[in-house]
């Protein structure tokens, strides 16, 4: 019998699963990828087989352009792979179609989280613990400083500012997948009815997720609008645009981004933001803490993120845990 | 303290210096005494609390977080005080109101080293996020909220439409929290009588000049030395001795005290006497000082030996007079002024006092080679001063220039990197380099000579922090050994020999002139080089 877990292998570029010749989230392309979630350092196109849930495959042929090998599995759906591994996808509440992959070989169970997060979030199911042996996470806020504030505390924030002044506008930069039409669904749901205009590259990645029945309200593009038509109105666009050019089209923003990193005063001004809004898709320090207890798995392995301060608090928690450097996962958006 | 934090996140936000104005001028309307006047004082770093220092914070959450998640933490953020507002465990249970930035103040006058540990965590208890950020700032200074002390005076004078140099004036014959400060401004009392007090008045100073060419029948030249700029008032049978920034001195320069002793306000340039600099044989320059090298021994101390007063004497190289026997002067222009100061020199001690000579030159053209050709160490340039200005504090445009000595170019190749803090913390931004021992080719090592961290741009940075993640040979916590691969032309003031580094050497305002991605790193410059430009 071959040794526990010898048939799960983590390379650099990504988790290879040895008797279904399966790769979790390849960094390059493979045979067959196993896909958590449409993000492009998690999807990466060219790949023969992709298995990802549906909304994830719309998202990366929205991004590449083909749908060859695309093959969907359903939240709680279990696919059997070759060499006698079952993968089941769980909802990992990150952005849409995101999943946590369960994979189950030889009676040992190992889930492997993709990106994640605990808070409620009206684009997605929410993240079901689902017990296992070994536990693979994201630690992209793995330190204790990270500590995301309720979503309506930032969206109060943002709509007093607005208020304030009819005459400007707020531009925040979003990420185009998961954050944005986050953010404007928060904003529903605070009561904020009038138009939002997007940036150009936001659009499609806005459509697709109404197609699967996420309610965005009445968005509108900036390159159709005057200057004076947007005073008083919110704007989203990618965080590269927000010193860009391109925003002088604007009737004097106050900058905003939506972003984990926002909690760090001089990353906001780093990047000339006025407004920081401290919004994340990932758990944050206290929500990695608790899932891994609650997971309780025999073995933590750590993907990508602050890894060593989440080794630290395996250690201080008597817990088994080791750090996997992984290359190409990094969110500086995010 | 809500107030005050929310002014403080405010400001680190706001780039636009007239919103920092409006938002310091409307929390000085709406915050009553004596709060507002600490918050003033913290802003323009006029506090400081002996008992808390940056090493007390790290000690108190190191009794409450894990030592090794604190230094993670403390790594990824860049600075202490936020770092410890973030991991300061919330309370539990009921929470009581949140001190009053006076409250604050008061308590942390009061602590000694020994109770801080103690009265600290209770007042941080009554506190959330934003306010144990702004305590920590207060209790510990470095506001680094983007705010110069001039800028804070100025959106005093704004807040209630007073005059800025009146506030500059007033400001330092008063303490925090600057109450009769404020009933002047708010309230419309009389002003502090400061007739009798030995007050620094601001000095006035220059821009540089770059490509402004002047006339000289309308600016006068006068050498600018390398020593210090101080300002002696002499009022009511007492003498202070004001540096730069307004910070008296005193006490580091007795001998100047004792020097002064009829009512004046003088401005010139504090050097310490030496034989080393001569001058240059056609006497343009003065001699008689020792470079800025030897003026450092003195710099800083709270007390001072009768074998430092000894071996090295300070005295005050005049530029200026303010006043003299009770009458303001800074009204007059400065050729008056100048014949004034000429005046008074013979009521001066000669062992403390001479006067900086003016340049005589036929034309710009001229005065640019005599600039050229000086090799004196103790001068750092030339001044241009218009004939007809009066004496006004700060930078006014048009009325004085700088015209700093060429710098001296050295090739040198990166070795190490350190992150930087404050907005470059997640940047290798401080960068140290050496130059060859000897010839590369035959086996020569790198020894360190230098380290800077300015005079590149944003895009450089980026490119520099990119080439020190790609090439990290080691890493000493936040320190980064680099590979050999990169040559820094670095510019500098001057270069002493120094028993403290390796090399022998030190180099005196090192920054990055150029980067030279071109340039193999054997062809940079060997120490030798360096040692040849030693001037002590």
């Amino acid at each position: 019998m071959a040794a526990p877990f010898s048939w799960i292998r983590p390379e650099p570029h990504g988790v290879h699963v040895v008797p279904a010749d399966a790769w979790i989230d390849p960094s390059k392309a493979v045979d067959r990828a196993l896909v958590t979630h449409g993000h492009a350092d998690h999807a990466r196109g060219g790949h023969g087989q992709t298995v990802a849930t549906p909304e994830t495959l719309a998202i990366m042929e929205l991004r590449y352009n083909t749908r060859d090998g695309a093959t969907p599995v359903e939240y709680g759906e279990t696919i059997r792979l070759k060499g006698g591994v079952d993968a089941t996808y769980i909802p990992a509440g990150h952005v849409l179609g995101s999943a946590q992959i369960l994979l189950e070989h030889a009676g040992e169970r190992v889930v492997i989280t993709g990106d994640y997060k605990r808070r409620a979030d009206p684009t997605c199911p929410p993240f079901q613990v689902t017990p296992c042996d070994i536990f693979i996470t994201e630690a992209t806020f793995g330190l204790p400083l990270f500590s995301h504030p309720p979503i309506a505390d930032e969206m109060a924030k943002l709509l007093d500012r607005l208020e304030a002044h009819p005459d400007r506008c707020v531009l925040v930069g979003a990420y185009a997948l998961g954050k944005a039409q986050r953010v404007i669904a928060e904003l529903r749901a605070a009561g904020h009815s009038q138009p939002i205009y997007l940036h150009g590259a936001m659009e499609k990645m806005c459509r697709l997720y109404e197609e699967f029945g996420v309610d965005l309200g009445e968005l509108r593009l900036v390159a159709d609008h005057e200057k004076d038509d947007m005073r008083g109105s919110i704007i989203i666009s990618p965080p590269s645009a927000l010193n860009d050019r391109w925003s002088r089209r604007l009737p004097d923003p106050i900058t905003a981004m939506a972003s984990g990193w926002m909690r760090v005063r001089q990353r906001a001004r780093q990047r000339n933001v006025e407004l920081p809004l401290v919004i994340s898709d990932h758990a944050d320090w206290e929500e990695l803490t608790r899932t891994i207890q609650e997971v309780d798995p025999h073995e933590t392995w750590i993907t990508h993120g602050r890894e060593e301060a989440l080794l630290r608090w395996h250690q201080l928690h008597q817990r088994r845990a080791r750090a996997l450097a992984m290359v190409g996962y990094e969110d500086e958006d995010d | 303290m809500e107030a005050f934090a929310a002014l403080i996140d405010a400001l680190i936000y706001t780039r636009s210096r007239n919103e920092k104005l409006r938002l310091i001028a409307e929390y000085l309307r709406a915050t009553p005494d004596p709060d507002r006047g600490y918050a003033l004082a913290a802003l323009t770093d006029g506090l400081d609390f002996k008992a808390v220092k940056s090493s007390t914070i790290r000690n108190l959450l190191k009794e409450r977080v894990d030592p090794v998640l604190w230094s993670l933490s403390r790594d990824f953020v860049g600075d202490t005080a936020e770092t410890a507002s973030f991991l300061w465990p919330e309370p539990v249970g009921a929470v009581a109101q949140p001190p009053t930035v006076g409250e604050a103040v008061d308590a942390l006058s009061g602590m000694t080293r020994a109770n801080a540990m103690v009265e600290l965590p209770r007042l941080l208890d009554r506190l959330d996020s934003a306010g144990r950020y702004a305590f920590f700032k207060l209790a510990t200074g470095g506001m680094r909220v983007g705010v110069s002390s001039r800028l804070a005076k100025v959106a005093f004078a704004q807040a209630f439409d007073v005059s800025v140099d009146d506030v500059e004036e007033y400001w330092h014959a008063l303490e925090p929290p600057y109450g009769q400060l404020f009933a002047w401004g708010a309230d419309g009392e009389d002003p502090p009588d400061t007739a009798n007090m030995p007050l620094f008045k601001p000095f006035m100073l220059a821009h540089p000049l770059e490509e402004t060419v002047v006339d000289l029948a309308d600016f006068a030249a006068e050498w600018k030395w390398d020593g210090i700029r101080v300002q002696l008032v002499h009022v009511a049978g007492e003498t202070r001795v004001y540096s730069r920034s307004g910070d008296d001195i005193s006490a580091t320069f007795p001998e100047m005290v004792t020097a002064l002793d009829f009512p004046a306000v003088l401005d010139g340039e504090l050097l310490v006497r030496g034989n080393v600099q001569g001058g240059d044989a056609n006497d343009l320059t003065q001699g008689g000082a020792a470079s800025f090298n030897a003026l450092q021994q003195r710099l800083g101390r709270k007390t001072v030996s009768k074998k430092m007063l000894a071996e090295s004497p300070a005295f005050v190289r005049l530029y200026d007079v303010l006043s003299a026997d009770g009458e303001d002067l800074r009204s007059l222009p400065w050729q008056q002024r100048r014949q004034r100061l000429e005046q008074l020199l013979p009521r001066l001690p000669d062992t403390h006092f001479d006067l900086s000579k003016v340049v005589e030159a036929e034309d710009f053209e001229q005065l640019a080679q005599i600039r050229e050709g000086t090799r004196d160490d103790a001068i750092e340039g030339l001044m241009l001063k218009r004939r007809d200005s009066p004496y006004v504090a700060g930078r006014k445009t048009g009325l004085w220039y700088k015209w700093k000595r060429d710098p001296l170019l050295i090739d040198c190749v990166l070795m190490y990197a350190q992150r930087g803090s404050g907005k470059r913390s997640s940047f290798y931004s401080d960068y140290t380099f050496g130059c060859w021992d000897g010839d590369p080719d035959q086996g020569a090592e790198l020894l360190p000579v230098g380290k800077a961290y300015s005079g590149f741009t944003d895009a450089e940075l980026k490119k520099l922090d990119k080439i020190v993640r790609q090439n990290t040979l080691n890493r000493f916590g936040p320190v980064r050994e680099v590979e050999r691969t990169l040559v820094f032309e670095v510019a500098f003031d001057s270069v002493h020999s120094s028993k403290r580094h390796k090399s022998g050497l030190a180099m005196r305002f090192p920054r990055i002139h150029r980067i030279r991605w071109d340039k193999p790193v054997h062809e940079a410059d060997r120490l030798e080089t360096l040692r040849a430009l030693i001037r002590d």
